[in-house]
This record gives structure tokens, C-alpha cells and sequence, in this order.
């Protein structure tokens, strides 16, 4: 007779295993590594919970150490692989195969343990993809989680950066499997609650507060006046043409420069309350003066930002707040919220070549993707209209009517030269001398020329949309590409034609005054400002304060 | 350090009476240009004094552009680039010619 319960029973005898460790569902510190080794089995599928920015690192130092001749062969699938313990693993010979989204900071370490075989690679995903296979073939075995607070009975409160972990932990918590949490404090309540404690099996106060990564926050001193011109660019070309209310900013600063000059060039456009009302956005320090100057309605968050959390309790008509005053966000829910409800993306990149796609991937980096490539790209299952999308539909159609969908606008943003003066515009992008030496079959772009709809350069927009083939898509990128070698090599007459077509826009086709290309058109011209403009809500990270 | 001079023709003089303009600030880790009316002549002459070697046909494709776009013709022009990109540099350019163009 078929056993319907093995996975059942399955948890019950690891539960069993470790009854001597615990005290109801509290482990102490110094019980984690042996209850790891007890309660992890080789070849599980483990989550460590490594979220964007939040991550149980007193876990992940734990797993470390683990005896790999008890427990190897895991399967890893998280994602973020941040810590340099998550790495160890891998090094340690405690875990084997990998399944991740982002890497930020071990990118360099990642591509070296792939290229010296310490890393099985399944794949690398975008933020939904992976969550999505939390429940189809990648459903964790054990999901190792971080929360700021919880009561005896499990009742996890995670603060501000919720993050991945209700995703994680219904998957993991549904499926027989085993949730275990480490916490700032174990209390008598919690403020609210996150995760419910019957979906959760061990909680362990961690010896110091788990680490959050600030990664939004961009010096307004350290925006360039290039940047600024391309920021106008963008408003007056795209922002006041499309006319687009619900969008998703990408977090490099040629946006945080957009986001500054909202309440400055973008008041002079006359787009308060006509565009960029309704976000699925980290809380972005640079959004605050136009916050506070009343274009903002509303914001949803993918996680939270050091520093922020006061500024946004005391905005609960413009953040989701929780009944007990603090930021929840749901990297899950809000990556949706930017697929499907969103008008536009608009973000930076690394690298474009002469079709569009775009990359962040250098030879020896691999820093995942994130969730890019599901803000920048269209959802073919989107059936509701807006003004902006339908516009950008048939500019793509060249005509409108009763079957003409509409389009996202997918806005990448570059500075022909990068860092060290290496050209931004490319001939092949590095992803694919990657994929090459990797063996991978598909090369690593962050978001496909197909889904690009305009390219803005410091020397104008290229609309992607009105191009009716390669060569044109070809020759309006040459077009706006500057200095580069790919840039230099524009046929000089295709490119006036498109001109005239408006496939490509100067500033002075725009009517952009140049000089006003300055930094006093800041809203904010410092982090100090942006405290000013938050009525000293905000609380920047010591590494951005110099006062 | 590298130093040239580009040599070039414009169209036409460049509108305005100012004497002179300056953009930008080299202590600022940003690039300065001088500008000078000399005359209502078509030349222009740009000085270059540039941090980074082997990039003058960059530099020519530049000033070409904005002779181009701007028919500067009497300008003389003295660049102390600083390490800054191309754009940085046509951007300084432009705004040095519309500051020229707007002072009386």
C-alpha cells in the first residue's frame, strides 16, 4: 500500500531528533550547530535566509559549522548569496548545488568557486522566478529565517525588512518541511505579527541584531551634472510624454538624480500629480523631497533602508504601515506589484549592445539578476489599459485599434562612458565571453533588447518602440551612443533620418536649456538636505554622514 | 599630462558680446574651459591640456560635433580636462557658448 505521509513522518522523526536540545521551540545559541546537524539531512534543499538586505547571518555562521561528514551535498536556494558564509558552504564541502537570484557583494567569489567547480550551478533567477519554484520543484527541506522579535509560541514580528520570509516560509512551513528562526529578542509579545508561530518550529535569539545591507541610498553630492541632463532628458521626454503614474525606479543615480529633480524641472513641466504618483519602490532616500512636496500618493516596497524607517512610520498615508506603525514590505507582492502594475521601468545598466540587450555582467562578476528583469520587461498576461501603455502599444504597432495591446515602458539609462572610461556601448556584451567560459547555455542579460523601449544617454533619447527593424534599432542606438567606437561608427545619414522621424531626440530637439544642466537644480544637493527635507526623520547610515 | 591644439572652422561667429566665459572648476574633480572672443573671425582654436594620453581622436570627433552644432567662429578655447569623459566635455562646451550667447 503507498505511504501518502513519508514526508510527514519524515519531519516528525527529525522533530524528535532534536527534542533534547530545545526547551518548547527555543533553542539556545550555543545548541544551533548540533540541532543543524541533526535536524538537516545531506542532499536537503536548504533556504539561508539571504534576502536582498536582510539576512540570518548567526544561522548561516552556525551552518558553517556543521560536520561535513554528517551533513553535505545541500542543495542551496536562496535569494541572496551575500555573506561570505553563504560562500563557505560551498568551500566547506557542507553544500554542493546552488539555486540563486543576486549576489551582490560575492559576485567576484561566486564566479571564481563556478569556475574552480565548488558550485553545481542549477540557476540563476530573477526574484519571482525563484520564489515561483519555492513551489514547484525547489520547495526548501529546512528554510533557516531572520526576524527582529518573537513570543515563546514562534509569532515571528520581522520590523520593516519583512522581505522574502512569508514567501519562504509558507512554502517551506506547507510542505512538511522546517522553518527556523533567529531573532534580535525573544518577548513576552510581538508588536505584530509577520509570520504566524504555528508555520514556525525553532526561534534562538541571536547574539547580535542580524545585518541589513543599506543599498538604496544614493549621495546626492556624488550626482554629476551629466547625470542631470540625462534626468532631464528623461523627464521631458519621456516622463512628460507618456505620461506615466505608476512606475518602478531602478537604484543607480541617473533615477536618484530624476527622483531629485521631481520637485525642481519636474515642477516647471508642469507633472506634479500627472505622472509618478503611485510607486513599487524601495524606500529611495532621494524620493523624499518630492515626497514632501506632494507628488508622491502612494509607494510599495520590496524590502526596507537603513535609515528610513522613522521617516516612513510618520508617512503611513504614502507607505504600507502596519496597525503598530512600522514599514511591512514583501519583495514577492511588490515585484508582482512592478510587473503588472506598473507603467514604466526606468533604470541603468552596464552594458547595451547594438540590439538593446542590456547587461550588468562583467567578465569575472557574476551578480545574479535580482529583480530587473521582471520590472524591465512586459507582461504578456497584463489585460488592463493605461494611457501610458497603450501609447507605448502603438507606437510599437506603428497604428492603434480594438486588438492593439498596449506596451511597459522599459527605460534604460546610460552613460556612454563607464567607470575608467570603458564604453558603455558595445559590439558583444561581456555576458557572453561568461556564458562561453561557463559552459552556460543561455548567456546572463539583465533585460532583452525585445523588451527596451527607449535608451537615454547623456546625447538624447533613442524610442526603440518606432524603430521597424534591426538596422534601425542598430542605427538609433549607434545614434545616441556618444563617443564610443560604437558611437563613432554610426552611418552619420541614417542616424539624421531617424532624427527627423523622431526615433532620436536631442536636448535641443527636447527645448532643453543646457545650462540649467546644474547642480542647483538638485532638490537636494546633499544627504544632509535630504534629513532637512524629512523634518529630520530620516537617519542616514554613519558611512553617509560627514557632520 | 598631454597637450594639443585643434584647429577649426565654423560657419558662423558666435552670437553675443561677451568677452570671455568660464565653465566648470578644476578643484571641483571636474574639468574647466575658457572661453575668449577673439574677434569676427570663423576659427576656432581650441588648447587642450588632457590628464588622460591617447585619446585626441576623441577629442577631434568632440570639438567637431560642437562646431558643428554651435558655429562658435572667433572662440578661442583652453580646456584643462581633469580626467573628464567626452560628454562631460561637450556638455561643458555647450554651456560655455550659451554663456557667451547670453551675456551682454
Amino acid at each position: 500500500m503507498t505511504d501518502w505521509t513519508k514526508q510527514r513522518k519524515e519531519r516528525a522523526r527529525r522533530l524528535e531528533e532534536v527534542a533534547s536540545l530545545v526547551s518548547g521551540k527555543v533553542v539556545q545559541p550555543a545548541s544551533v550547530t548540533p540541532l543543524l546537524e541533526r535536524i538537516i539531512c545531506s542532499g536537503d534543499r536548504v533556504c539561508l535566509e539571504g534576502d536582498n538586505q536582510k539576512q540570518a547571518d548567526f544561522l548561516a555562521e552556525c551552518l558553517t559549522q556543521v560536520d561535513p561528514s554528517q551533513v553535505h551535498d545541500l542543495h542551496i536556494v536562496q535569494s541572496g548569496l551575500v555573506l561570505s558564509e553563504h560562500l563557505d558552504l560551498f568551500r566547506l564541502g557542507i553544500a554542493r548545488k546552488l539555486d540563486f537570484s543576486y549576489s551582490g557583494p560575492q559576485s567576484s567569489a561566486i564566479a571564481r568557486a563556478l569556475d574552480q567547480g565548488k558550485i553545481e550551478l542549477g540557476a540563476i533567477h530573477t526574484y519571482i522566478e525563484l520564489f515561483a519554484r519555492y513551489f514547484i520543484d525547489l520547495t526548501p527541506n529546512v528554510a533557516l529565517i531572520a526576524a527582529v522579535s518573537a513570543d515563546r509560541n514562534g509569532n515571528l514580528y520581522t520590523g520593516p525588512n519583512t522581505e522574502d520570509t512569508p514567501t519562504i516560509v509558507e512554502a517551506t512551513a506547507y510542505k512538511n518541511g522546517i522553518v527556523i528562526a533567529q531573532v534580535n529578542k525573544i518577548v513576552d509579545e510581538v508588536p505584530r505579527i509577520d509570520i504566524p508561530g504555528d508555520q514556525v518550529d525553532f526561534i534562538v535569539e541571536a547574539p547580535k541584531p542580524f545585518y541589513v545591507e543599506p543599498l538604496f541610498t544614493r549621495d546626492p553630492g556624488a550626482v554629476t551634472e551629466t547625470q542631470i541632463l540625462m534626468a532631464m532628458i528623461a523627464l521631458k521626454g519621456i516622463y512628460a510624454e507618456y505620461r506615466p503614474r505608476r512606475l518602478n525606479h531602478g537604484i543607480g543615480f541617473a533615477t536618484a538624480a530624476i527622483e531629485l529633480l521631481l520637485p525642481t524641472y519636474g515642477e516647471q513641466l508642469g507633472l506634479r500629480g500627472e505622472v509618478a504618483t503611485h510607486w513599487a519602490l524601495n524606500p529611495h532616500p532621494t524620493l523624499i523631497p518630492a515626497i514632501e512636496s506632494g507628488w508622491v500618493q502612494q509607494i510599495h516596497c520590496f524590502g526596507s533602508e537603513v535609515g528610513m524607517d522613522r521617516y516612513m512610520s510618520a508617512r503611513p498615508d504614502v507607505y504600507f504601515i502596519g496597525h503598530e506603525g512600522t514599514l511591512r514590505s514583501n519583495r514577492l507582492l511588490c515585484q508582482n506589484a512592478g510587473l503588472y502594475a506598473c507603467d514604466m521601468f526606468i533604470g541603468s545598466t552596464l552594458q547595451i549592445d547594438l540590439a538593446g540587450n542590456s547587461s550588468t555582467v562583467t567578465p569575472d562578476r557574476i551578480a545574479g539578476f535580482g529583480g530587473a528583469p521582471n520590472m524591465g520587461s512586459d507582461a504578456h498576461g497584463r489585460r488592463h489599459v493605461s494611457d501610458a501603455w497603450l501609447k507605448a502599444g502603438h507606437e510599437a504597432a506603428g497604428h492603434d485599434g480594438p486588438l492593439v495591446r498596449g506596451r511597459k515602458l522599459v527605460v534604460q539609462m546610460v552613460e556612454t562612458f563607464g567607470e575608467g572610461m570603458k564604453p558603455a556601448f558595445v559590439e558583444e556584451l561581456d555576458s557572453i565571453a561568461l556564458a562561453r567560459k561557463l559552459g552556460m547555455p543561455l548567456a546572463p542579460v539583465m533585460i532583452f533588447g525585445d523588451d527596451v523601449t527607449h535608451i537615454v544617454t547623456e546625447e538624447g533619447i533613442a524610442n526603440l518602440l518606432l524603430c521597424r527593424d534591426a538596422d534601425e534599432v542598430e542605427q538609433a542606438i549607434r545614434g545616441v551612443a556618444g563617443y564610443t567606437p560604437v558611437g563613432l561608427a554610426r552611418d552619420r545619414a541614417k542616424v539624421e533620418a531617424l532624427r527627423q522621424r523622431g526615433v532620436i531626440r536631442r536636448p535641443e530637439d527636447l527645448g532643453i536649456d543646457l545650462l540649467q544642466a546644474d547642480r542647483n537644480l538638485l532638490a537636494a544637493r546633499s544627504i544632509r538636505d535630504l534629513v532637512t527635507w524629512s523634518d529630520g526623520l530620516y537617519a542616514p547610515p554613519s558611512k553617509f554622514r560627514n557632520w | 599630462m598631454e597637450k594639443f591644439t585643434i584647429h577649426a572652422r565654423a560657419k558662423a561667429t558666435l552670437s553675443g558680446k561677451s568677452a570671455n566665459a568660464i565653465t566648470g572648476v578644476v578643484a571641483s574633480g571636474n574639468l574647466e574651459i575658457l572661453f575668449e572672443r577673439k574677434g569676427d573671425s570663423l576659427d576656432v582654436t581650441v588648447d587642450v591640456m588632457t590628464a588622460s594620453h591617447g585619446y585626441q581622436p576623441v577629442w577631434e570627433a568632440v570639438i567637431k560635433d560642437f562646431v558643428e552644432r554651435v558655429s562658435p567662429g572667433g572662440m578661442h578655447i583652453a580646456i584643462h580636462d581633469n580626467g573628464a569623459r567626452p560628454d562631460t566635455v561637450l556638455l561643458r562646451l555647450m554651456q560655455g557658448a550659451r554663456l557667451m550667447e547670453a551675456q551682454s
